[in-house]
Parts: C-alpha cells; sequence; structure tokens
C-alpha cells in the first residue's frame, strides 16, 4: 500500500500544523478561560459575564449585530436575486462585490464614513440640497450598524447568490405552467430554495458583527462598548489574559450556536460563500 | 419598468460599498491636512508618501507577509486538499471540519488563541508570529478553493498517463496540477487579498516595533490618519483595478474556479 503511506505524508504537513495553530490554541484559550493566575481551576471567568458592563457589552453586540443581519439580508436577497437573474460573467461580479473593495484597507473604508456621515459631510450636503432633514449619526450605535451593515454584506450576498444560481430554472418554469404567479412562485419555490444560502449568510454576517471591536472603536466614538471591546482591552490593555479569555468563551458559545444552525441546513455546504 | 427599477437598485448598492472608496481617493488629493476640509488639489501626498519611511516600511512588511504566506499556504492547502480528498470519510469530515475552524470563528478568538499560544511557548512577538497567524488563517482559503476542482478530476486521465509510461510525479504536474490550476490561482489571490487586508489577527499576534499598513493606520487613528496613507492606498486600489481591467481584455480562458 504505497499509495496509503503517500497519502498520510501528504497530510502530515497539514495536520500538524492545524494541531499546533488552530487546535492548541483554542486549548490555551479554554485553559486561561478556566484556571485562575495562579493556574487554580475556577469558574470566575465565565461567571464575570453576568458583571453589569459585561451583561452590557454583551447585550449591545448581540443587538447591534442582529439588526445589521437582518438588514443584511434585506438589502442582499433582492440584489442576490438581480445578479443571479443576470447573464454574463459571474466572476466579474464577485471581484467587484467582495474581492476589490478589501484592496483597499479596510480600516480607512470604515473611516471614511466618518467623513461622508460628518454634520457638514457629503452626506448631509446631498440631504441639504434634496431639503431633507440632516443625518446626525456619527458615534451614535446607529453609525455602528452602518459600519456592520457596509462591511458584512458581501458577506450576505454571494452565498445567496450562490444557491440562486444552482436553482434549476425548470423548477421555476414548471411552477409557473401550473399556474403559480410571481409571488408564490418566490414564496413556495426561490425562498425555501435558498435558505441554505440565508442561513449561511447569516452565520458568516451574524458572527463577525457579534465580535467586531474596530467599527465600534472607529464609528461609535469609542463611548459605546460591544463585547469584542471588553474582550480586547483585557487582553492588550488589562493583561488580564485569565479573563479575557474566559468572556471569549462566553463569546464562543454563540459561534457554536450559529455553526450548528448552518450545518444543520446547509448538509452540502453548499451555501457557503467559497 | 422594473428593469430600471432592477438597475437603479444595483447602482445604489454599489454606490453604498463603493462610496468610502471614492472618499478616500479623492481625500488623497485634498491639499488640507484635515479630512472635514476641502483645501483645494494637490499631488503633495503622492510625493511625500515615497519619503515616509515608516510607511513604507510598513509597506514593505504588509507585502512581505501577503507573499509569503499566500504562498507558504497555498502550497500546504493544496497538498493538504489532495490529501483530505483521498482520506476515507471519517478522516474527510474531521479535517475539514477542523479546516472550518479559521473560518466561521470569530477572528477576534482566532486572534487571542494564537497570542496565548506565542505567549506559552515563549515567542518573541513579531514578523515571524504575524506570518505563522497569517499562514493559519489563509490555509483553508486554499483548501476551500482546490476541493471543489477535486472533486471534478476525472481519475481516469491520471491513469491513463501511468499507463502510457509516465512516472507518477511527472504524470501529477502534466495531467492533475494543470486541471487544479484554476482553483490553486483562485485560493492564491483569496489569500493573498486576505492577508493583505487583515487588521484583527495581527493586532494579536504583532510585537511592538513591527507594522504591517493596516496596525499602522489603527496607531494613526487617534492622531489623524497622515493623508500619505490615503495616497498609498489609493495607488494600490487604481493599479489592482488597472490589472483587473486588463485581465479582463485577454481572451477569457474555460470556465473558471468561482471563489
Amino acid at each position: 500500500m504505497k499509495n496509503k503511506k503517500l497519502n498520510s505524508l501528504m497530510a502530515s504537513p497539514y495536520i500538524l500544523w492545524s494541531i499546533a495553530f488552530i487546535i492548541i490554541p483554542l486549548i490555551m484559550v479554554f485553559y486561561y478561560g478556566l484556571t485562575d493566575k495562579d493556574g487554580a481551576f475556577t469558574l470566575e471567568n465565565i461567571t464575570a459575564i453576568t458583571a453589569p458592563e459585561h451583561i452590557k457589552a454583551l447585550s449591545i453586540a448581540l443587538l447591534l449585530s442582529l439588526i445589521s443581519t437582518v438588514i443584511c439580508l434585506l438589502l442582499a436577497y433582492p440584489l442576490a436575486m438581480i445578479l443571479a437573474n443576470m447573464k454574463g460573467n459571474q466572476d466579474k461580479l464577485i471581484v467587484l462585490i467582495f474581492i476589490l473593495p478589501m484592496w483597499m484597507n479596510f480600516l480607512l473604508r470604515t473611516l471614511a464614513w466618518q467623513t461622508l456621515l460628518e454634520k457638514s459631510g457629503v452626506i448631509n450636503q446631498v440631504l441639504e440640497f434634496l431639503h431633507l432633514p440632516a443625518l446626525e449619526i456619527i458615534n451614535t450605535p446607529y453609525a455602528i450598524i452602518l459600519g456592520m451593515v457596509y462591511n458584512f454584506l458581501p458577506f450576505m450576498i454571494l452565498p445567496i447568490y450562490n444557491v440562486l444560481c444552482k436553482i434549476d430554472p425548470n423548477v421555476i418554469n414548471a411552477a409557473k405552467d401550473l399556474g403559480a404567479n410571481n409571488f408564490m412562485t418566490f414564496i413556495k419555490i426561490t425562498l425555501p430554495l435558498s435558505i441554505p444560502g440565508i442561513i449561511s449568510g447569516i452565520t458568516m454576517v451574524f458572527v463577525p458583527a457579534l465580535t467586531t471591536f474596530i467599527i465600534s472603536n472607529l464609528l461609535g466614538g469609542s463611548k459605546i462598548l460591544l463585547i469584542g471591546n471588553v474582550i480586547e482591552q483585557e487582553f492588550l490593555q488589562a493583561n488580564n489574559w485569565h479573563l479575557g479569555s474566559g468572556l471569549s468563551m462566553v463569546l464562543m458559545i454563540f459561534i457554536v450556536i450559529s455553526m450548528i444552525v448552518t450545518a444543520i441546513f446547509d448538509k452540502d455546504g453548499e451555501g457557503s460563500a467559497l | 419598468m422594473t428593469n430600471v427599477l432592477r438597475k437603479i437598485y444595483v447602482a445604489l448598492i454599489f454606490i453604498f460599498l463603493y462610496a468610502p472608496i471614492g472618499t478616500l481617493i479623492v481625500l488623497s488629493f485634498n491639499a488640507s491636512k484635515s479630512r472635514a476640509k476641502w483645501g483645494g488639489f494637490t499631488f503633495k501626498w503622492y510625493a511625500e508618501l515615497f519619503q515616509n519611511e515608516a510607511i513604507m516600511q510598513a509597506l514593505t512588511n504588509t507585502i512581505l507577509l501577503a507573499v509569503l504566506s499566500s504562498v507558504i499556504a497555498t502550497i500546504i492547502g493544496t497538498v493538504a486538499a489532495i490529501a483530505i480528498n483521498k482520506m476515507n470519510r471519517t478522516g474527510r469530515t474531521i479535517w475539514m471540519g477542523v479546516t472550518n475552524i479559521p473560518m466561521l470563528n470569530a477572528e477576534i478568538v482566532t486572534g487571542i488563541s494564537l497570542m496565548l499560544l506565542f505567549i506559552t511557548v515563549g515567542m518573541r512577538f513579531g514578523f515571524v508570529t504575524i506570518l505563522l497567524s497569517h499562514i493559519t488563517f489563509n490555509i483553508p482559503y486554499v483548501i476551500l478553493s482546490v476541493m471543489p476542482r477535486l472533486k471534478q478530476l476525472n481519475p481516469s486521465t491520471y491513469e491513463a498517463a501511468l499507463d502510457l509510461g509516465a512516472p507518477p510525479l511527472k504524470a501529477f504536474f502534466k495531467v492533475v496540477l494543470p486541471d487544479l490550476a484554476p482553483g490553486i490561482f483562485s485560493g492564491l489571490l483569496m489569500a493573498f487579498t486576505m492577508s493583505l487586508d487583515d487588521f484583527i489577527i495581527t493586532h494579536f499576534t504583532k510585537g511592538p516595533g513591527v507594522d504591517t499598513l493596516s496596525t499602522k493606520i489603527y496607531s494613526e487613528v487617534r492622531k489623524g490618519i497622515k493623508p500619505e496613507m490615503y495616497a498609498l492606498s489609493t495607488l494600490i486600489f487604481v493599479s489592482v483595478l488597472i490589472l483587473l481591467l486588463l485581465v479582463n481584455r485577454t481572451p477569457k480562458d474555460k470556465s473558471k474556479n468561482k471563489v
């Protein structure tokens, strides 16, 4: 069985790499999260989530990320439908939505919203020109939601677009032949078939939005602390790795829940953006 | 009518996605140092950019990291994808699951977990720790874009090459690799882009004195971003845009792997 030997030889660099840099580091988070400074077992770092300031940070993060996820879904679905019905080269599209913006630094792109949103910024000048009331959302939770939607919208568009492209047009035609109108076809055929994409999009927006600390830093005027900000501060300012790890473990509960939901609805990985 | 509405909708979303990019390009020509004021048109920042050693150093680090991490990740990832594809069901499920961890996990958790690892083994935080971290989050992108190509691969072509007397390695390079090439290439491109744009994981695994463009920008947020930074980003963005336009003008090659 020379082939088998060759195969394990080929697999070994990656297996070793992922044990060293994926699995062991995660175990370290659990170790730090479950011990105190003297290395004794404790649950204090985890129950610390119930401290008022931590609960507040977690609930704001949950609220803002849920709102952003819903907005992303509402914006992305029609776009994905339009794009899926368009003829032409889909590669170009993915590059334009997904890859090209990334070549402009993500922090700068987010910061640019400050310029756009400012009192006398471009957006307000346009609104003034249209005789609409000025938008004063910079340094408020609304600006954070905008930043989240802006940064993560492509992650919602792509998976939905991918599943919509895979729907057999004959299924849609059959529904119409059988007398369903456009609305019924959408509700009975397109929407149910696109659920894997929707679920995968929701995870891909919700997880980074829930855990972000930069968007709140850059657009929230660093007054609004999300759970991501708290963890970042514990690690890089307070140097309390135990507390930081404990809070990360709480965060991971939400991540694991969304992973499980994705796995249930998207068994064949159809909806994955890649 | 609905067609017009559709076009307007697509246009609005694209404006939303590209408005900040346009803003940054405009700011790079702004003579005033302040973001909020337009002080007239200037090329000054483009000239000063190349005199700014700190930015140039950060640029070098960023490119070096992106090149090294994407190439290493592509080699490890491609070999791994081939090996995982040949594993039995259990093995495949386990290692694809592990591959998905960095993709689905929050970046902040990946960042702190690597930070804790490097602290525990007593590594000095610097270029090497960032490089190891970038390779780690890049490998899954390569595996996930090579995998679909492997599944489409026709095993008979490889066997035919062997039957015709090609040694296995030659058969692999002549027959299998060209079929995988689009997947490998899109994995490489994806990995390069991800490394270039990464902030969070670099933030937790970098040491003092080593900066990438992202971390440099982050450290300038409070003091105000140097306009040279806008000039540099505009240069990078415009060159990629031109590159893309050139690639699109060359004759279409066969079905490319979608990213």
